[in-house]
């Protein structure tokens, strides 16, 4: 019995094999976790770890280094202002101000109907559309207070569910090509070039 | 005074609006770099290179053709590529990885060939989303078209490439930091020396890091050969440069321009660029490279946008970003606001940085909110001391990364020229020009 | 050692060992570098960047972490110029930042080595005016280590100890920049058995210790010097007191032992020692026995020592030589074992004497074995295990193995018969179902026959043995329901066929090779002389013989026999049928038979020498004074000699060891006499080298006026002659008998038992320490996921168990680290029902014991 679903397990397992150690997958993992459930839950992170090969402390304590996972439940979506220079200097505060107030959520929390998360974000790198959001990590271009009320409107009305997926969802696109030509035949191609490589190094060592 | 002296080399497609897509790269002369690189020779490749001059784009700005032949003691074992362009004010690899994703994925190609490796990765900013699914697709129809995979081409040459995704951390644009989360941990940079990656890098294996940019221009410069490139631009600083500029202008955005041919004027005012600040205002300082680098002032406009020159005065090119700040702009909110981006990027590893960075960002705070001490201003001097002794540039460094000394560049930039707006946020208890 | 170089420190030419780390080259030469996160016995990191010097490079002097950067010939160091100083004295204002400064409530006040560094580094004047981090007081990370994140200055100290030392990351860091925090997963605390090290070694109060918490300052502390014997590696320590109570072990750095770690075991059965000041009940464990008790009217009261060793005499002497033995030693020192051994086999005339309870090796092959000592085993090329889980077995046995194999200096092999925390990290497993390994190890020293049993496991290991050279192999009782001759014959297979290979033998109990080295095993005399001719009965030869009405007397040496037996139905009637006299510190079920008690000094009571695991010799260190009347061992033997009409020349501790060295040439007074750390290896000749006491490294163990100054206490005996130099005989593996033991026919419905031991065990020792009795595990039945899947059982799942007589309902515990169609009774010696279930199916003539499982 796992945690994950199987279709996500059956992707897990195949972002497994894409490294060449496991744990090389851990942050891909995650993202998958919160796929499925929106935040970290533990039994997710319990999965993680059985799949990196880590510990269950270790998991988490990778996953809370890093800002987009989230180890508490967050609203369906996660609307992040930038507050950073470029943004600063095009009223970023004063948008995040409004957000707060139209959303009645204070910064970091949660709407009462558990849709919306308010977050303030650091430099989203689209400082031409300043001040910069996303929601979901999807940028909305949405720079004026009267915007934004319009967005937050249209993600409520659902209007916006084509190309802004529930919080967790950040690639859609699912990798076909690698996996087809066998990333594992060509890791072990790679082995036994590196091992080739090594001996003759090594002979080359004797030899000096 | 021309701006684009040459035809765009990264951005050739920004008119288009299918740019991303494998039929409209393939109609635009697309792959054409990676299959005349396939009739090389390896080295060849590699010295075309070398020869194009090609500063790194991430920020270091080191020859990439060095770092791929200098540096490594043994053969390269892996290829990353930094994607996570998170440097406030820079926006440009976000512009490359949505727009021309295939572009990127050729120039990984190029480059894995030349470097004989078969696993390169490309690790993408999390927040990218698009950016994410556009590379994942362009990955996955190179595979589709045989670029990517068993015996690209035709050719003998295998190559696997796996897009990873970040998760929400500045510091994994460090490259120590890159392979820490690449390996599946915390974005910790690692304490040099070793100093370079190729020398141990993923899985304490030789690896090559280059920056987003770096690679597009692959392409390229394998069809039209290092030397076009370098008989672009001037001095160390050869080719295009692809700048962001953001702040108190006109016209921000991203603008593939000439290096060393155009000053810092040019790129502010210039109609069809940055087309000037708004309302007329008067520039008071700008950020020449990032958010890291120390600031300039209105002397500064004339200088040209050229590696060594800006290194010369006293800060850096680093990622091509260039922030504009007006007689609008409390400097003091500036330098709080930058300091609070390094506070809550630093990795934690290090004490001055994890502790000196919250430190001073709460005084800046008080300074900004109204509960400022006259005595602040030097004691924040005094702080940032002891994170970068000498508050110089190039910058000393108590820290194992630069991200430490980093922290002073605003501080000090805002201090040195606006001591007085700061002991006037002292004495009115808020900014008097907002 | 290569040539050393010579680099410049202020000024100053010094030599330096080539690679070394600056800090340590600089420390050698005098110069103390501060330092927070650098630990002697981990890899450096460099992260706090207290320790930053200037480093001439080709591009100008820069400011380099001195614990990172290793020397290089002709490398020029200033530690001490304005620009060093000032970087210094800033690193620590920032990390005194937001630090809550609470020194005169924080356990660590007083032996901090923050607090130390920053009274002799730091400015006194804080340029801090902001609002401090603030988090909710202490949270318990698990059940004996409480956090105090205020405290914490992000040294990665303990998350590196749980990682690289202790190969288990149950902690890590969480968070980023200066919310970083340390954190144990959500879903599993940090019950490691090694979690009092990160107390230790943590810089600041940020760990602190339940069991110690608010207990004492450590101004208050008085400390000796001494041995754990919580088991047979024999760890160095510090036994700390306040006001004649023991309040604190510290683990000392001992180069050849235990590298400062200890096991939480060793750590906190400390107040064990004292038991419950409210017990009196003699069955009780946590009773501390204070007076000599003699059975009258069916019940034990107390007396006078004079009526009670004039009962034990007369009881003892009653059976005649032949009609008495005694059993036990192993909890001794080696001169209390050597004052028994001459009462029992001089002054009583008996030949049956035995430190072990059937549930060790062969006293004849655990000498005879060409001996290898714990650096070897950690250094060795190729490192065998045929033994139990040494993590909980022998705990730093275990991690100084692991470093080996982590830092792939040595590989595994192992002959796996249960779980074990080496697995990971071995090259070969090669499994062995209980009953096989005499067999299992045939296949593979006749690797030139080819057999159908031959698989590619023993052909790796045979490539990996080679010819045996650099091989160590740890040999134990990796199942207590086997018979012993299995592995016996296991290891002389192993012996034989690869001469230059030696032997670690992980006997497990405190001083059981001191005892056995005293001569309190069949055969064999004081000083390691084997005396073929004197034979005598075993423990188990005597609990038959007690039952058989032909040994009418047994004197207990410390000895719990029902908590230590696997038959305990067969040694109750034994005791029963027989007149016992026991010599005890703490009371026992056990003492339920006994006729006369002797109470005795026990552990950080008493003073003597103690042999550890590999051979080497060390002292113990009382440290407070003795509970009511009890005396020590050799106090007791020389008084009971004297009842029994024949004294020995001796009647105090210092007077037996000086007798053992006289009449042995075991070094016994040499190591005592000095009281401090030195130790001899009296197995190979080998001399213990120096240890090392660091209080930034493991604070608390010094007093803070000489913080930084590494000192180099404990200058080495001389090596004394090895035994052969001595005219000793050492018996040849040729005279080691090993009856011969056919393993059980394979039959589809039996399950071959695995019973191993467990740290967290029943013990008297857990049973009485109110820290760690709440930390013993369940008695479950192991089982392979893959058989449980068959059997369609999971995890908590109840089975019927099956054995001779009666079946037992156990929860099924799944252990991927169990060979298939083997279940272990885990956690169940000491416990009742599993003391029931074992006593059902052991026998002591079966090769292995087996039982039947009936799903429901
Ligand atoms: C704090 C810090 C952040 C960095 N962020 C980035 C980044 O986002 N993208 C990038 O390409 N390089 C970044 N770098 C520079 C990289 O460490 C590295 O020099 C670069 O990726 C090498 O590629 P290049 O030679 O092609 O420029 C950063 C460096 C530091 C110290
Ligand atoms: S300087 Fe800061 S970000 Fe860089 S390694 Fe040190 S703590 Fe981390
Ligand atoms: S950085 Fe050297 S001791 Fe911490």
């Amino acid at each position: 019995m796992t945690h994950f679903r199987s279709d996500i397990r059956q992707r897990a397992e195949e972002l497994v094999s894409l490294y060449p150690r496991r744990r090389s997958a851990m942050l891909p993992l995650l993202h998958l976790a919160q796929e499925q459930d929106g935040y970290l839950t533990d039994a997710g992170m319990a999965e993680v770890a059985q799949l990196t090969g880590t510990t269950p402390a270790e998991v988490r304590g990778t996953a809370a280094f890093y800002d987009m996972f989230h180890l508490e439940p967050v609203g369906r979506y996660v609307v992040g202002v930038c507050t950073n220079i470029a943004c600063l200097l095009a009223g970023g505060e004063e948008l995040l101000e409004h957000a707060r107030r139209s959303l009645d959520c204070e910064v970091g929390g949660t709407t009462a109907d558990g849709l919306f998360t308010l977050e303030e974000t650091e430099c989203l790198a689209d400082c031409n559309v300043a001040p910069a959001v996303q929601v979901n990590h999807r940028y909305v271009h949405t720079t004026t207070p009267d915007q934004l009320d319009q967005l937050l409107e249209d993600l409520r009305a659902g209007r916006r569910d084509h190309d802004i997926p529930p919080h967790g969802t950040l690639i859609r696109v699912r990798r076909s090509g690698g996996l087809r030509v066998g990333a594992t035949e060509l890791a072990e191609e790679r082995r036994e070039a590196r091992e080739a490589r090594e001996a003759r190094e090594a002979a080359a060592k004797e030899a000096s | 005074m021309a701006v684009l002296d040459a035809n765009p080399i990264v951005t050739s497609r920004r008119e288009m609006a299918d740019s991303h897509t494998l039929a409209r790269y393939l109609e635009t002369g697309g792959y054409a770099g990676l299959r005349q690189a396939l009739t090389m020779h390896p080295e060849a490749v590699a010295a075309e290179v070398d020869a194009a001059s090609l500063l790194g784009r991430g920020g270091a700005g080191f020859p990439a053709g060095r770092k791929w032949s200098m540096l490594r003691k043994s053969p390269i074992s892996y290829l990353v590529v930094n994607g996570d362009e998170s440097e406030p004010a820079t926006f440009k690899d976000h512009y490359l990885v949505e727009r021309d994703p295939h572009q990127l994925v050729e120039g990984v190609i190029i480059a894995a060939y030349a470097l004989q490796v078969t696993q390169a990765f490309i690790f993408l900013r999390g927040e990218f989303a698009l950016g994410l699914e556009r590379v994942q697709q362009a990955i996955n129809e190179a595979y589709e078209h045989g670029a990517l995979g068993r015996h690209i081409l035709g050719s003998s040459f295998s190559v696997d490439l796996v897009v990873h995704p970040g998760a929400g951390a500045y510091i994994c644009g460090e490259e120590t930091a890159l392979l820490e989360a690449l390996e599946g941990k915390r974005g910790f940079p690692r304490i040099k020396p070793p100093f370079f990656p190729a020398v141990t890098g993923l899985y304490g294996e030789p690896t090559v890091v280059n920056n987003v940019e770096t690679m597009s221009n692959l392409p390229w410069i394998v069809l039209h050969g290092g030397a076009a490139f370098a008989a672009l631009g001037g001095g160390r600083s050869t080719g295009t440069r692809m700048f962001a500029l953001s702040g108190r202008v006109n016209r921000p955005g991203v603008y593939e321009i000439e290096m060393v041919k155009n000053t810092f004027r040019d790129l502010i005012f210039d109609p069809e660029l940055g087309g000037g600040i708004p309302g007329g205002h008067e520039l008071r300082a700008f950020i020449p490279g990032g958010v890291s680098a120390p600031w300039f002032f209105p002397e500064h406009l004339d200088m040209v946008l050229g590696q060594d020159e800006v290194g010369a005065a006293g800060s850096m090119l680093g990622s091509g970003s260039i922030v504009v700040m007006d007689d609008t702009t409390c400097v003091v909110r500036a330098a709080w606001r930058i300091t609070k981006f390094f506070s809550r990027e630093s990795c934690g590893q290090c004490t001055p940085c994890r502790e000196g960075s919250g430190w001073v960002e709460r005084i800046l705070y008080r300074l900004e909110h109204g509960g400022g001490r006259t005595e602040d201003v030097d004691l924040l001097l005094d702080l940032c001391d002891n994170i970068s002794p000498g508050l110089n540039w190039p910058p000393q460094q108590t820290t194992i990364c630069v991200l430490g000394p980093s922290i002073p560049s605003s501080i000090t930039s805002a201090i040195s020229r606006f001591r007085d707006d700061f002991y006037a946020h002292v004495h009115h208890g808020s900014c008097p020009h907002a | 050692m290569p040539e050393p170089i010579s680099i410049t420190l202020n000024g100053r030419t010094v030599a330096a060992q080539p690679g070394e780390l600056l800090i340590e080259a600089a420390e050698h030469a005098g110069v103390f570098i501060p330092r927070f996160c650098y630990h002697p016995r981990m890899e450096p990191v460099g992260v706090c960047r207290m320790c930053l010097v200037e480093v001439d490079s080709p591009r100008g002097a820069t400011l380099q972490p001195a614990c990172f950067v290793r020397v290089s010939d002709g490398m020029a160091v200033i530690t001490d110029s304005d620009k060093a100083k000032k970087a210094q004295d800033g690193v620590l204002e920032f990390l005194l930042a937001n630090h809550p400064l609470d020194c005169p409530v924080c356990d660590k006040g007083g032996e901090c080595p923050l607090q130390d560094q920053t009274l002799a580094h730091g400015s006194g004047e804080t340029r801090f005016v902001e609002e401090k981090r603030h988090y909710i007081k202490p949270v318990a990370i698990g059940p004996l280590v409480l956090l105090d994140r205020e405290r914490c200055i992000q040294c990665s100290r303990c998350t590196r100890f749980a990682a690289e030392v202790a190969g288990d990351a149950q902690i890590d860091f969480a968070g980023r920049g200066d919310l970083i925090e340390v954190a144990p997963s959500p879903t599993q605390p940090f019950d490691s058995v090694f979690s009092g090290n990160t107390v230790q070694i943590c810089p600041v109060g940020a760990l602190t210790a339940t069991p110690y918490r608010f207990r004492a300052r450590p101004w208050d502390l008085e400390q000796v010097e001494s041995t754990c014997t919580a088991c047979a590696v024999g760890c160095r320590i510090a036994v700390q007191s306040s006001e004649n109570r023991l309040t604190r072990v510290l683990g000392l750095d001992s180069d050849a032992v235990n590298h400062g770690w200890l096991c939480d075991k060793g750590r906190f059965t400390l107040d064990a020692v004292d038991g419950n000041p409210e017990s009196t009940d003699p069955l009780d464990p946590r009773t501390r026995l204070t007076a000599p008790l003699v059975r009258r009217d069916g019940q034990l009261v107390a007396t006078s020592w004079g009526d009670a060793l004039a009962r034990a005499a007369a009881l003892l002497r009653a059976p005649g030589p032949d009609g008495v033995g005694a059993i036990g030693g192993a909890s001794l020192t080696n001169e209390a074992a050597y004052a028994w051994y001459q009462v029992v086999r001089d002054v009583l005339g008996s030949p049956h004497r035995d430190a072990q309870f059937g549930d060790g090796l062969d006293a004849t092959l655990v000498q005879a074995l060409p001996p290898a000592t714990i650096e070897d085993a950690a250094r060795a090329r190729v490192v065998v295990t045929l033994a139990g889980d040494l993590r909980e077995e022998l705990p730093v046995l275990f991690l100084r193995l692991r470093a080996g194999l982590a830092a792939g200096r040595s590989s595994l092999i192992e002959l796996a018969t249960g779980p074990s925390a080496l697995r990971s990290l071995a090259r070969v497993v090669v499994p062995v179902a209980p009953g096989d390994a005499a067999e299992v190890v045939g296949i593979l020293t006749d690797g030139a026959r080819p057999s159908s049993a031959d698989t590619t496991a023993l052909a790796d290991a045979r490539a990996l043995l080679g010819d045996g050279d650099g091989v160590v192999v740890v040999l134990g009782r990796a199942n207590l329901l086997e018979s012993p001759a299995i592995v016996e014959r296991a290891a002389l297979r192993l012996a034989a066929r690869y001469p230059a290979a030696r032997f670690l033998v992980a006997l497990r109990r405190g001083n059981v090779r001191g005892a056995l080295d005293m001569g309190l095993a069949p055969s064999w005399r004081p000083g390691r002389v084997h005396d073929a001719h004197d034979g005598g009965r075993d423990t188990l030869a005597q609990l038959a013989a007690m039952r058989q009405g032909t040994q009418g007397a047994v004197l207990l040496l410390g000895a719990d026999v029902l908590g230590n037996v696997l038959d305990t139905a067969g040694a109750a009637e034994a005791l029963a049928a027989a007149a016992v006299v026991a010599v005890a510190g703490h009371g026992s079920p056990t003492l339920a038979h006994a006729d006369v008690v002797l109470p005795a000094l026990v552990q950080h009571e008493r003073n003597g020498t103690v042999t550890n695991l590999e051979g080497r010799v060390s002292a113990v260190v009382a440290k407070v004074g003795a509970p009511g009347s009890a005396w020590s061992d050799v106090t007791i033997a020389a008084e009971l000699a004297v009842a029994l009409g024949s004294a020995l020349d001796y009647d105090t501790v210092e007077s037996a060891a000086a007798a053992i060295e006289r009449s042995t040439g075991y070094p016994a007074l040499s190591v005592l006499s000095d009281g401090r750390l030195e130790g001899v290896l009296a197995a190979s000749g080998e001399v213990s080298m120096r240890h090392v006491l660091d209080p930034i490294a493991f604070p608390g163990v010094r007093s803070t006026d000489e913080v930084g100054l590494a000192s180099f206490a404990g200058a080495t005996v001389a090596a004394t002659a090895t035994p052969e130099a001595r005219g000793h005989i050492v018996p040849s593996l040729a005279e080691v008998a090993v009856p011969a033991r056919e393993a059980p026919p394979v039959d589809a419905y039996a399950w071959r038992v695995l019973l191993g031991r467990r740290l967290y065990d029943h013990g008297a020792a857990l049973a009485a320490s109110p820290a760690l009795a709440g930390l013993r595990a369940p008695l479950t039945l192991g089982l392979n996921p893959m058989d449980a899947d068959r059997l369609g059982v999971g995890e908590g799942d109840e089975v019927l168990v099956r054995g001779v007589s009666r079946a037992t309902p156990l929860a099924v515990r799944l252990d991927e680290g169990l060979p298939r169609h083997v279940v272990s009774l885990d956690g169940a010696t000491g416990t009742i029902e599993g003391d029931e279930v074992i006593a059902d199916v052991y026998d002591e003539g079966a090769t292995v014991a087996q039982v039947r499982l009936e799903t429901r």
